[in-house]
C-alpha cells in the first residue's frame, strides 16, 4: 500500500487517476481506517487531502457557504454562524461519533463512505446542498443527493473525489433540524434519521419544506409527499400527522440486527414530525439571518 | 482476633489506592504491555461455522511461509479426560477445555479456535492463517435453549447424556445435567394460595465487556520451564490450567501477574495462554498473542442465554406460600453454566417453607459461557423479582413492603442449605424505603421498580506475608490479582493492625514462584479471604514485634502489648518500642521480621441489595431514558468506601446496559452478527444518572474487620429493576431481555391494540 499526501487538489486528482489498482481518499479517516484495519479493503494507493486548503476551509459568500470536504465536525460545531443558519446540516454532522471522532469526522467523508445511516446526509439533502468534485476531467457540480447509489457506493468516477459541500444562501424565516434515533445516547449508528428544511412566511406559514428520512432505503430519500403535506399550513398537529404518515409511508426499509421494518417505518414518521416542529420553532424565532 | 469496628483508625478511610498513579499515568502494565527480544506474534484460525465437522486441515503451506516459526492443531494438543479442575469460585472440566483451547473432530461455534500460527510479524501470520485449509461438513446447528433441549435439536456431544435424572438416559442430547434442591413441600404449599402466578421469561447471552483483551507473552525455556506474562483473574489458575492441558509440571510454569483491564469472572479460564506456551516451545522463541474485540466477543467466555418459569403463590396478607422455578440455561458448546447458582440464589432473599428450583445445564452453538459477576444470579432474580413485583401489584401492596414481610433474617434456612447468621436483607429494605429516592415525584410516562438479590461470596484459600523492613516500612506480598481495588485494602488492614500510617505499607501481589498458591479474583473473596490472611500474617508480625520488644524490656511478653503502633510495657516501667526501632534492631535480635498466613477461608458473609430505577419510556421510539437509580447493599464493614461504591454503581451500570441493549445477536447461519461495540451496546456515561450508593453496614462476624464480599451482589436486581420501572411507566410487563426501543415500540403498541 502506498501512502501519498496531496500538495494540491489536482495533484490529489491525478494521483487517484494514474493508480491502476484501488485507490482511496483520506480524510478524517474515521471510516477508511476502520474497514483497513477491519481487512473489509485493501488498498493499493491512499491519498491524504487534509493538508489542502480547498478541502479544511469554511468561507461564506452572500449568504452561500462552501465547506472543505475534510472540515472535521468539531470545526463545523465551532463556526461562528453555520451553526445558525444551518442548525440542521450542523447538528446531523455532529452527531458523529464521540468528541475524539469529531475532531476527525468530515461531512465529505460522511457523504463519500455511502451509509444509509450516514448522519451528515439528509440534512445536506433537505439544504439541496451541492458539492464540488475534481477529477482527471476537470472541475464539476453535483448535487449531494446524486453522490450515493446505494449502501457503500457512489457516483464517483476513476479519479474522481469531492473537494467541497456548498450550502445555497437561504430566504428569511427559514431554518433546519436533524434527529436520529439510536439506542444510546451517542457512538451509535441511526436507526432512522429524518431531517427537515423549512422556510415560512411572515405569519408562521409554511412555504418551502424539504424533507429527508436516512436509513429506510439504500440511500437517503427526499420525501417531497411529507414536505407538500407541510407547506401551506402552521405545522398544525394535522398537517404533522400527515408529513409523519407520508414519512412512514415512503420509507422502504429493512430488518437487521439494529432495527425492524416495522420499527423504522413508525419511526421515520414520528421523527418526521419532531425534526418539523423543531425546525419550525426555529425559523420562528428568526435564527436565518 | 476481631477489632472494635467503632475505634478504627485506617478502616473504613478513604486513601489513594497504591496502583492509582500508575494506571492514572498510563504507566501500569498491562496484559499486552509487555514485548520480549525476539518475539513472536501468535495468531487462531477461528471457525467460521456454528457447527461443522472438521474433514481435513492442511497446514503445509502456512508452514512453508517464510517468516512462519509454529504451526499447531487440535491433534497436537494431549487428550485429557474429563477432571473438574477447581478454581476456586468454580471448577472447570479440563477436557472439555482442551477441546475449548483447539476444536478436534467437530467446531462447536462461530468463532471455535482450531489452529494457531507463530510468526515473526503480525500480517506474515495473518497469511499463514489464510494459507491454512480446512475442510468442513457443515452441520445443523442450535442456539437457543429452549431449541437445543428438544429431542430433534441437532445434538453437539454424542457423549452426552443427561446427568441428575433418575434414570440415565441412553441416547444423547443436549441437556448436560438436571437439578433440583428444595424446602418443605411445594404442592402442599400452592394450596394455601389466594393468589398463584406462573410466568416465564428469557434473557440473551451478554459479554462482560471488558476493556482490555485477552493477551499473554510466553517464554519456553531449553530446560523445559517455561515463563507466561498475562492478566488473569488468577495467575494461580492459569499455572495449573496450562500444566494440566500440555502436560507440564505447575513448577515449571510461572506466571507473572500484569495489570487487569477488567475481568468481571470473563478472565478465570484460559484460551490463548495454552496456546503461546506450545508454540514457544514449539520455536523455541517467546510468542505472544492479543485477542481483537471481535475474537474477545465470539470467543471467550459471556454469561449463558436463558429461559425460565417461575410459579410462586401468596396468600392475600402478602406471604409466600410456595415458589417453583425451571431454570434453563445454555452453557455453550460445552456443559457448565451457572444454573447451580442461579437455583441457589434466585429466591433466597426470602424466607421460604415451601420452595423448589429445577435448573437444567443445556449446550448449544455458541462459544463455551463463562463467569460474569454473581454468575447465574441475575438471571434467575430477573425471572423471580419480575414475578414477585407483578404479585405486589396483585396484591396492592407497596413492593418493599411485600419483600419486607417475606424476606429473609437470621435464623432464616435457605434452599441451598445453610442458615443465615446476621444478615442484612431487611436493614437493606428498610434502608431503600426510607431513602429519599423512593418518596420522589414522578412526571408523565416515567415509573419506578426495585428488585432485591442475593449473592452468596466465597472464600477460599489465601495466603500473605508480611515482611518488615529495617525503616520501619512494610511490604505485604500477597496473590490475589487486584480489580477493585483491594490492594489498597490489603494496606489499609496491615496498616490498622500494626499501628502505623498506610502510606507505609506496600502491597506485591506476587507471582506463582513467589508465593503460594492464591485462588482466584472471583466471587467477591479477596477483601474478605486474602484480607484475613494478610490481618493474620500482620497479627504474626504484631506477636513477633512484642516478643523482641519484651525480650528487650526483660520482661515477658504477656506483659507487653501493642498499642497505636508501638510495643508497651504494662507491668514496671512505662517502657515503650515502635515498630521502627524494633525493625532497626531485628538483624541482631534474630532476624528480620516477617509474618505470614495461609488459610482456606470460611464464613464469607452473603450479601443482599435492593435497588431503586427510575425510567422515562418515549411512547413514540420506545426508548427508555434511566432517569434515576439508587443502589442499596449489605457490604459487611466497607474497608475503603470508594471502592465499595464504586462496585455498587459498575455492577448497577452493567445490569442496566444488560437489560435494556446488551444480547449477543446470532443470526441465521448462527454466526455472532455483533463482535464490536458498536452493536454490542453497553451503556456509555451520558446514558446514565449518577448511581446513588447507600452502604448499609451488617457486620460479617466471620471477619476480623466484619468484611462481605460485595462486587457481585450489585449485578443481581438491575435487571428487573429496569423492567418492573417500566412496567410502572407503561403497564407493559417486558419478560424477555434485552429491552431495547425495537422491543418496547412493538410492546407498547401491541397493548394499546388490546386496550382498544
Amino acid at each position: 500500500m502506498r501512502y501519498e499526501v496531496a500538495d494540491s487538489v489536482a495533484g490529489a486528482a491525478s494521483l487517484l487517476a494514474g493508480e491502476a489498482g484501488q485507490s482511496y481518499v483520506l480524510a478524517g479517516g474515521t471510516d477508511l481506517l476502520v474497514q483497513l484495519r477491519a481487512g473489509m479493503i485493501s488498498p493499493d494507493l491512499v491519498v491524504d487531502i487534509k493538508g489542502l486548503d480547498e478541502t479544511r476551509t469554511i468561507s461564506e459568500s452572500g449568504g452561500a457557504y462552501t465547506i472543505g470536504a475534510a472540515v472535521a465536525g468539531a470545526e463545523l460545531g465551532e463556526h461562528d454562524t453555520l451553526g445558525t443558519v444551518w442548525p440542521g446540516v450542523t447538528e446531523g454532522a455532529e452527531l458523529i461519533g464521540s468528541t475524539q471522532i469529531q475532531g476527525r469526522a468530515s461531512m465529505g467523508g460522511n457523504l463519500c463512505n455511502a451509509s444509509p445511516a450516514a448522519d451528515a446526509v439528509p440534512a445536506l439533502i433537505a439544504a439541496d446542498a451541492t458539492c464540488t468534485i475534481i477529477g482527471p476531467d476537470g472541475t464539476r457540480e453535483a448535487a449531494v443527493a446524486d453522490i450515493p447509489t446505494g449502501p457503500g457506493s457512489n457516483s464517483l468516477g476513476k479519479g474522481e473525489f469531492v473537494v467541497s459541500i456548498n450550502l445555497p444562501s437561504r430566504p428569511a424565516n427559514s431554518s433546519d433540524a436533524y434527529l436520529r434515533m439510536i439506542p444510546r445516547t451517542e457512538m451509535d449508528i441511526a436507526i432512522v434519521g429524518a431531517a427537515v428544511n423549512l422556510t415560512l412566511d411572515d405569519d408562521g406559514t409554511c412555504t418551502a419544506a424539504k424533507i429527508v428520512l436516512g436509513a429506510v432505503a439504500p440511500t437517503a430519500i427526499d420525501v417531497p409527499a411529507a414536505a407538500d403535506a407541510l407547506i401551506g399550513t402552521k405545522l398544525d398537529d394535522d398537517a404533522l400527522a400527515a408529513a409523519a404518515a407520508a414519512a412512514s409511508a415512503a420509507a422502504n426499509p429493512i430488518s437487521d440486527k439494529r432495527g425492524t421494518v416495522e420499527y423504522r417505518i413508525k419511526v421515520a414518521g414520528v421523527l418526521t414530525k419532531r425534526a418539523a416542529k423543531i425546525a419550525y420553532d426555529r425559523a420562528r424565532k428568526g435564527s436565518a439571518s | 482476633m476481631t477489632y472494635d469496628l467503632d475505634n478504627l483508625k485506617i478502616v473504613g478511610t478513604r486513601p489513594i489506592r497504591p496502583d492509582g498513579v500508575d494506571k492514572v499515568t498510563g504507566r501500569a502494565n498491562f496484559g499486552a504491555d509487555f514485548k520480549m527480544p525476539g518475539q513472536l506474534i501468535g495468531k487462531v484460525l477461528r471457525s467460521p461455522h456454528a457447527h461443522a465437522r472438521i474433514i481435513s486441515i492442511d497446514t503445509s503451506k502456512a508452514k512453508a511461509l517464510t517468516g512462519v516459526k509454529a504451526v499447531i492443531v487440535g491433534e497436537d494438543m494431549i487428550d485429557i479426560a474429563h477432571e473438574l479442575s477447581q478454581t476456586g469460585e468454580t471448577a472447570i472440566d479440563v477436557h472439555d477445555l482442551s477441546l475449548n483451547v483447539l476444536a478436534r473432530g467437530k467446531v462447536l461455534y462461530d468463532g471455535h479456535a482450531l489452529a494457531a500460527v507463530a510468526a515473526t510479524t503480525a500480517k506474515i501470520a495473518d497469511e499463514a492463517l489464510a494459507l491454512i485449509d480446512v475442510q468442513y461438513e457443515v452441520l445443523p446447528h442450535v442456539i437457543d435453549v429452549d431449541e437445543a433441549m428438544k429431542p430433534d435439536a441437532p445434538v453437539l456431544h454424542d457423549d452426552m447424556f443427561t446427568k441428575g435424572l433418575d434414570e440415565t438416559p441412553t441416547t444423547p442430547s443436549n441437556i448436560a445435567s438436571r437439578m433440583e434442591m428444595g424446602l418443605g413441600d411445594v404442592e402442599e404449599g400452592f394450596k394455601h394460595a389466594d393468589i398463584i402466578i406462573e410466568r416465564s421469561y428469557k434473557t440473551k447471552a451478554v459479554h462482560q465487556g471488558y476493556i482490555e483483551p485477552h493477551a499473554v507473552v510466553a517464554n519456553f525455556a531449553e530446560d523445559g520451564t517455561a515463563f507466561v506474562w498475562c492478566s488473569s483473574q488468577g495467575h494461580f489458575t492459569v499455572r495449573d490450567l496450562c500444566a494440566k492441558l500440555l502436560g507440564m509440571d505447575s513448577s515449571a510454569i510461572r506466571v507473572i501477574p500484569a495489570e487487569i483491564g477488567g475481568g468481571f469472572g470473563g478472565k478465570t479460564t484460559v484460551y490463548i495462554e495454552p496456546l503461546a506456551i506450545a508454540m514457544s516451545k514449539l520455536a523455541g522463541r517467546p510468542v505472544k498473542m492479543t485477542m481483537t474485540r471481535a475474537e474477545v466477543f465470539r470467543a471467550t467466555g459471556p454469561t449463558p442465554a436463558t429461559s425460565m418459569d417461575v410459579k410462586i403463590g401468596v396468600t392475600n396478607d402478602g406471604k409466600i406460600v410456595a415458589a417453583d422455578c425451571e431454570f434453563r440455561f445454555h452453557a455453550g458448546a460445552f456443559a457448565g453454566s451457572p444454573v447451580g447458582a442461579a437455583c441457589m440464589a434466585g429466591l433466597t432473599p426470602y424466607a421460604l417453607e415451601n420452595a423448589r428450583v429445577v435448573g437444567y445445564d443445556v449446550v448449544s452453538n455458541t462459544c463455551k459461557s463463562g463467569a460474569y459477576r454473581a454468575p447465574g444470579a441475575p438471571n434467575g432474580a430477573f425471572a423471580v423479582e419480575s414475578a414477585m413485583d407483578e404479585l405486589a401489584q396483585m396484591l396492592k401492596m407497596d413492593p418493599i413492603e411485600f419483600r419486607h414481610i417475606n424476606a429473609a433474617e437470621e435464623g432464616t434456612k435457605a434452599i441451598y442449605g445453610p442458615t443465615f447468621k446476621q444478615i442484612g436483607c431487611k436493614d437493606v429494605l428498610v434502608a431503600t424505603r426510607e431513602h429519599p429516592h423512593y418518596k420522589s415525584n414522578l412526571g408523565p410516562n416515567q415509573g419506578r421498580g426495585i428488585a432485591s438479590g442475593f449473592w452468596f461470596n466465597v472464600g477460599g484459600q489465601s495466603n500473605a506475608a508480611v515482611n518488615v523492613h529495617e525503616d520501619g516500612t512494610v511490604t505485604v506480598v500477597e496473590g490475589s490479582p487486584d480489580i477493585g481495588g483491594t490492594r489498597a485494602a490489603m494496606a489499609m488492614m496491615a496498616a490498622e493492625v500494626l499501628g502505623i500510617e498506610y502510606e507505609r505499607v506496600q502491597v506485591v501481589v506476587a507471582d506463582t514462584a513467589s508465593i503460594a498458591h492464591n485462588d482466584g479474583t472471583g466471587g467477591s473473596r479477596v477483601t474478605f479471604a486474602t484480607g484475613i490472611a494478610v490481618t493474620n500474617a500482620a497479627e504474626d508480625v504484631v506477636l513477633q514485634l512484642r516478643t523482641r520488644a519484651a525480650a528487650d524490656m526483660g520482661i515477658d511478653v504477656e506483659d507487653v502489648v501493642w498499642q497505636d503502633g508501638s510495643a508497651q510495657a504494662t507491668k514496671g516501667d512505662a517502657k515503650s518500642m515502635s515498630l521502627a526501632d524494633i525493625a532497626a534492631k531485628a538483624a541482631r535480635t534474630g532476624g528480620i521480621i516477617v509474618g505470614r498466613s495461609s488459610i482456606n477461608a470460611r464464613g464469607a458473609g452473603p450479601s443482599f441489595a435492593t435497588h431503586i430505577c427510575d425510567v422515562e419510556v418515549d411512547p413514540e421510539t420506545g426508548y427508555i431514558e434511566i432517569l434515576r437509580y439508587t443502589t442499596v447493599q449489605d457490604v459487611g464493614k466497607a474497608i475503603h468506601p470508594s471502592y465499595v461504591e464504586g462496585q455498587m454503581q459498575g455492577g448497577a451500570v452493567q445490569g442496566i446496559g444488560w437489560a435494556l441493549n446488551e444480547e449477543y445477536f446470532y443470526n441465521e447461519d448462527g454466526l455472532l452478527e455483533n463482535p464490536g461495540f458498536l452493536d454490542y451496546r453497553m451503556p456509555v456515561a451520558s446514558d446514565l444518572p449518577m448511581i446513588d450508593t447507600v452502604l448499609v453496614e451488617v457486620a460479617n462476624p466471620n471477619h476480623p474487620f466484619g468484611v462481605r464480599g460485595v462486587g457481585e451482589a450489585p449485578l443481581v436486581p438491575p435487571l428487573a429493576a429496569v423492567v418492573n420501572a417500566i412496567y410502572d411507566a407503561t403497564g407493559v410487563r417486558m419478560t424477555e431481555l434485552p429491552v431495547t426501543p425495537i422491543k418496547m415500540l412493538a410492546a407498547l403498541d401491541a397493548y394499546k391494540e388490546a386496550a382498544e
